[in-house]
């Protein structure tokens, strides 16, 4: 477990230099730990085709319009064009290729994906945080309000804060994240319970120090590794909600082309046109895999149980 | 025990009260008047004060929470605004769909991951473990829908055996229809859920054969079956039930969305309809409902559980 045991014993309230020396020796394990990760990661072959597959899909996201071999939008061709040489996945029901739309709606997918587990992330931390560290009735009634958002399904919360509030991608960010809340903060409360007693913890409340100061300084960065692990999780998990949104027609814009929009289009057409159906599903659950391979790889190379399924 | 269970019984009923009133705080959120968004083009001054009387929104805000509370507690969850009919005679109509759709998925689910579970633990790094592996990486990586889609070409219009859309209902058109017609929308919901159990079922497995009275139940010259059966796996199941109940969100969820592909009107079609009609009383009846089922399902699972390890005990 992440102790840093000699540094505790000799240190006395308010001094200084022993707070420097906890800090330093607290860095040193740290660095030591962090060399660990990297050598078990290297090892864990699933995290890194995971990763290789997220980092390229970050790239297409990022130049998808640069790359994508036709206007997106262009409705220039034929109908219900099977696959070819020059339209790979087709064309859809208005006459686009749908290739350069999956391309180009990575960018929509991805950053949904990463901006909703961002804004869980913090959120669902510093929650977890302050119910774990101060228990007693802040972590009554955080706790209660967290049993609350995860007793709605992930789809009917986010439905259901669409309808309230409308689509659109800022929206469905915050949809998303609200419902991916409570997995953050019961994995950091449940970090923090143990940690809170830890004798680096005890020592630096010994010392003197702020609970501010513990809180950030000494659990936050010792709970890093399930938030990690949660955190590679949730953007897979945010990329299938907001394929789900958008195929239900309440996600982003519906002009701007996104994967889950492709299938809804493409299911009409499922008996004359299958690629429409076919293509963007594969583009989110190859996305979706890959996360999943990374995270998993991470948990294993973190040694993380304390973290669900995705 | 007895204490426990009457804890977790105070819990849910504290967690639907919650949810009843965040349902009811949801939809004072919507910005602007809810009223004018819910007339569309047919507002005018006098049916939105209608309405407004109607909902009760002309009420100060607690007196329309202690109403709207009362009336969830007499099952009364006011009218459609579209269509006039009673909120409850909607969602009821949908609610036998909605569940056969999740009691089939869970069984095929679970039909699916207990053998592949138990094979992969007892074949533990061949090709059939990594084969599992893959597969159960996959499940939880699609989409329910996509995955339905797919279902629809394949077994509905390329091999035509089961039809792609639509609902029968058991008592009126058989168990044949009723489960020809839910067989594909049930398995696309329930792979993401077996990839799940598939899992912890390994997993758990794993655990329990490496354990010291595994290690003696074989010294005392059990055979391999007997142990199996009766020590490894009654016991490896039991943190399964847990998961199980944690994930039927899953499947809830993946109905939702799944009846809009199989053209299902079951809670989730509902909702999504009333959605775009802007007919708030059924968005909320229909949230607060699956949010009820939820909670439910989840006491259910924590009595079974009690009942399954007599080890426990409940602080």
């Amino acid at each position: 477990m992440d102790r840093s045991p000699a540094d505790t014993r000799t240190a006395t309230p308010g001094s200084l230099d022993q707070r420097d020396r906890l800090g330093q020796l607290e860095e040193a394990r740290r660095a030591t730990t962090g060399s660990r990760f990297w050598r078990r990661l290297r090892s864990e072959r699933k995290a890194l085709v995971g990763a290789f597959f997220v980092a390229c899909l970050i790239i297409v996201a990022m130049v998808g319009p640069v790359i994508a071999p036709h206007d997106p939008d262009a409705d220039d061709f034929m109908l219900f064009e099977s696959p070819s040489m020059d339209h790979p996945f087709g064309t859809d029901s208005f006459g686009r290729d749908l290739f350069s739309r999956i391309v180009v709606g990575a960018r929509t997918s991805v950053t949904i994906g990463f901006a909703a587990a961002a804004v869980a992330m913090v959120i669902g931390v510093a929650l977890g945080l302050v119910a774990g560290y101060y228990g007693g009735w802040i972590d009554t009634v955080i706790s209660r309000c967290i049993d609350l958002l995860w007793a709605f399904p992930v789809i009917i919360l986010t439905v259901g804060l669409v309808a309230v509030f409308g689509a659109g991608a800022r929206n469905v960010v915050i949809a998303i994240a609200i419902a991916y809340i409570d997995d953050f903060a019961r994995v950091v409360r449940a970090k923090v319970l143990s940690l809170r007693e830890e004798d680096y913890t005890l020592a630096a409340r010994a010392v003197g120090a702020s609970d501010r100061r513990i809180m950030f300084r000494h659990i936050l960065p010792n709970s890093a590794a399930p938030i990690i692990v949660q955190a590679t999780f949730a953007v897979g998990l945010g990329i299938l909600a907001e394929s789900g949104l958008s195929f239900l027609g309440l996600g982003v814009n519906p002009t701007t082309p996104t994967w889950g929009l492709s299938l809804n289009e493409g299911r009409d057409f499922v008996r004359q046109a299958w690629w429409i159906s076919v293509f963007p599903g594969l583009a989110i659950m190859f996305t979706v895999l890959a996360l999943n391979l990374f995270g998993d790889g991470l948990r294993d190379a973190l040694d993380v149980r304390s973290v669900g399924d995705a | 025990m007895t204490q426990y269970i009457l804890r977790r019984l105070i819990h849910a009923v504290f967690i639907v009260w919650g949810c009843a009133t965040l349902v009811f705080v949801l939809i004072r959120l919507i910005p602007g008047d809810p009223v004018i968004q819910m007339l569309g083009a047919e507002y005018s001054p006098e049916a939105a004060a209608a309405l407004n009387r109607k909902l009760g929104l002309d009420q100060p805000i607690y007196v329309q929470y202690v109403r709207w509370f009362g009336s969830v507690l007499r099952g009364d969850l006011g009218g459609s605004i579209s269509s006039g009919e009673s909120v409850v005679g909607a969602l009821k109509s949908g609610l036998p769909k909605t569940l056969s759709l999740t009691l089939l998925s869970f069984l095929i689910a679970t039909v699916i991951a207990v053998p592949a579970g138990i094979l992969a633990a007892l074949k533990r790094n061949t090709a059939v473990d990594y084969a599992v592996s893959v597969i159960a990486f996959i499940g939880v990586s699609m989409p329910s829908f996509w995955f339905g889609i797919i279902l629809i070409l394949l077994f509905a219009v390329r091999l035509g055996w089961l039809p792609a859309i639509g609902y029968a209902s058991l008592t009126e058109d058989g168990l044949w229809a009723w489960f020809s017609h839910l067989l594909l929308p049930s398995l696309a919901i329930g792979a993401g859920y077996a990839a799940i159990l598939m899992r912890f079922i390994r997993a758990g497995l794993l655990e329990v054969l490496g354990s010291d009275y595994i290690r003696t139940a074989r010294a005392k010259g059990l055979a391999e079956r007997r142990v199996l059966v009766r020590h490894a796996l009654r016991n490896s199941l039991i943190p399964v039930v847990t998961i199980a109940g944690i994930q039927l969100a899953l499947l809830l969820s993946g109905a939702v969305v799944i009846e809009i592909v199989f053209s299902i009107r079951g809670l989730g079609r509902i909702l999504v309809g009333a959605i775009f009609d802007k007919d708030y009383p059924i968005v909320q009846g229909a949230i607060l409902l699956v949010a009820i089922i939820f909670v439910l399902a989840n006491l259910v699972v924590d009595i079974i559980y009690t009942f399954l390890d007599p080890r426990i005990t409940y602080g």
